[in-house]
């Protein structure tokens, strides 16, 4: 490396530092205060508000390395762009142990601290509702033994819904109470599917045999898109509806009026229970 | 190698793919049903189907199948139905087959239809016994899905080759849906009827002409 070319290094080093301190201070508080509210699965239950938390944390983290790069990129594809037109060869590079030790260390530093916080916000502050929880939830939520349990049915290709606590009716339709606590218990007729609730922060596997929990509490009343994700088969994209979070007296109206409507089922209905494995294979294995 | 040869190479890469493209396109042309149109026209038309256990004849004899009746009162191998929109379709299904049994009692429970209720062999009836259903008739994208009573085990006379007919033991399923504007529709048995193939959704569930098709809603 040439006297001159040493020189030279730090001003840019420190200009390329600059740039991105700047460019670092306008994007991350636009992006807590501007994006952040927006961004999914939104704010309808508290188990979303902790997704959405979680997301706007991991994108104020990683705009400053991304604008690390594209600085350092820019600023390099202006600076020493070769004017001349000639082809020459620059000054040799050694490397730097510090810097790349630094560049390790941080590095590997933010994606582990991600990855404990990542865990955390799934198991933890939204209670598993992310990815269901199986049969025996690690992280149950305060006043769980209360949740109003409402069982999630997939099965080629339609979603059912059974309502335990009000005499185990099923229901095509899907509601909640808002401001209770509610318990999916998500599971599979057939094949594996995948209950995703968007705006209520679950998405859990609907497995045959398998009783997966999942709870989530709704701020507001609402609709909320339900889909199956996990491609099942040929009618996937019909496994699509909207579910709806209401206030109690609406709910509760809401529940006797299933009922009525779907009385003429009921008396074929299995008995309810976590799982079923259900008879009718004569013809299909 | 030389230029000429690799761009030879490349050539002849290009052709086997348009090829296959071409093949695929031709085939799939070719193999697609003929479409059978309703009896009847704007207000009112009638749809003639049967089931069949085993369709008796090539490329799978023994595949379960569909059958719609023509205006000429000719059974023919389809599942391409074309019927008026903005109308009352009146459909008359024939079915042959013995009971599969739904999974989900819900799925004996006809929509989509007027009055909300189907009559099987001159009976109303607003729910199916789920152990005695043998198939349903469902278009997902017009809400409907009609279950479809199977034949008991162990009547006698069974069809055993398509066509079948009425001499032979079935029950009879009528019902009535609405169509609205032109538009074309996929339907399909829902239950999971496949013998052989994993979990019955295999094979004739997802074949046109068998137990999957279109409804051509045209105006």
């Amino acid at each position: 490396m040439t006297t001159a070319a040493s020189a030279q290094i730090p001003r840019h080093g420190i200009r390329i530092v600059l740039i991105w301190l700047v460019l670092t201070a306008i994007a991350a508080p636009l992006i807590v205060f501007v994006l952040g509210p927006h961004l999914p699965p939104g704010n309808m239950t508290s188990e979303a508000g902790s997704q959405r938390d979680a997301n706007v944390l991991l994108t104020a983290l990683l705009v400053p390395i991304a604008l690390l790069v594209v600085t350092f990129f820019v600023y390099s594809f202006v600076v020493f762009r070769n004017r001349t037109g000639g082809i020459v060869d620059g000054p040799p590079l050694f490397g730097d142990a510090g810097v790349q030790l630094l560049w390790i260390v941080l590095t590997g530093a933010i994606v582990l601290a991600l990855a404990v916080w990542g865990s955390y916000t799934l198991i933890v502050s939204s209670h598993g509702a992310g990815g269901g929880q199986g049969p025996s939830p690690v992280d149950q939520p305060k006043g769980h033994e209360h949740a109003l349990p409402v069982q999630v049915i997939a099965q080629q290709w339609e979603w059912t819904f059974r309502y335990p606590t009000y005499g185990g009716f099923e229901s095509r339709d899907l509601a909640i109470p808002d401001n209770t606590l509610v318990a999916f218990h998500v599971t599979s007729l057939d094949i594996t599917h995948s209950f995703w609730a968007y705006e209520l922060g679950v998405k859990a596997d609907a497995v045959p045999g398998v009783d997966d929990i999942a709870y989530v509490n709704a701020r507001h009343t609402g609709f909320f898109q339900i889909r199956c994700a996990e491609l099942c088969g040929l009618w996937h994209a019909h496994m699509a509806k909207k579910g709806r979070v209401l206030s109690l007296p609406a709910f509760q109206a809401w529940i006797k009026a299933a009922k009525q409507k779907n009385a003429v089922v009921q008396k074929y209905l299995a008995p309810y229970s976590d799982v079923y494995f259900p008879a009718p294979l004569r013809r299909a294995g | 190698m030389s230029t000429a040869a690799r761009l030879a190479l490349v050539a002849a890469g290009i052709a086997a793919g348009a090829a296959l493209i071409a093949y695929y396109i031709a085939s799939y042309l070719t193999q697609t049903p003929p479409v059978v149109a309703a009896t009847g026209n704007m207000p009112s038309a009638s749809l003639t189907l049967q089931t069949v256990a085993s369709l008796g004849f090539k490329p799978h004899p023994d595949w379960v199948s569909y059958l719609a009746k023509n205006p000429a009162g000719k059974w023919v191998h389809s599942t391409v139905l074309r019927v008026p929109a903005h109308s009352t379709i009146n459909v008359t299904i024939y079915q042959f087959d013995t009971a599969t049994g739904l999974r989900n009692p819900f799925w004996g429970e006809p929509r989509g239809i007027a009055n909300a209720t189907m009559t099987v062999d001159g009976k109303p009836l607003k729910v199916l016994d789920p152990d005695l259903a043998s198939h349903t008739f469902a278009i997902p994208d017009l809400g409907v899905s009609v279950p479809l009573k199977g034949v008991a085990d162990d009547a006698k006379n069974q069809c055993s080759v398509a066509p079948c007919t009425l001499a032979e033991a079935h029950t009879t399923v009528k019902f009535s849906f609405k169509t609205d504007k032109p538009g074309k529709f996929r339907w399909q048995c829902f239950v999971p009827c496949a013998a052989g193939f994993p979990l019955g959704f295999g094979g004739p569930m997802q074949s046109l002409g068998y137990m999957d098709g279109y409804l051509e809603v045209v105006g």
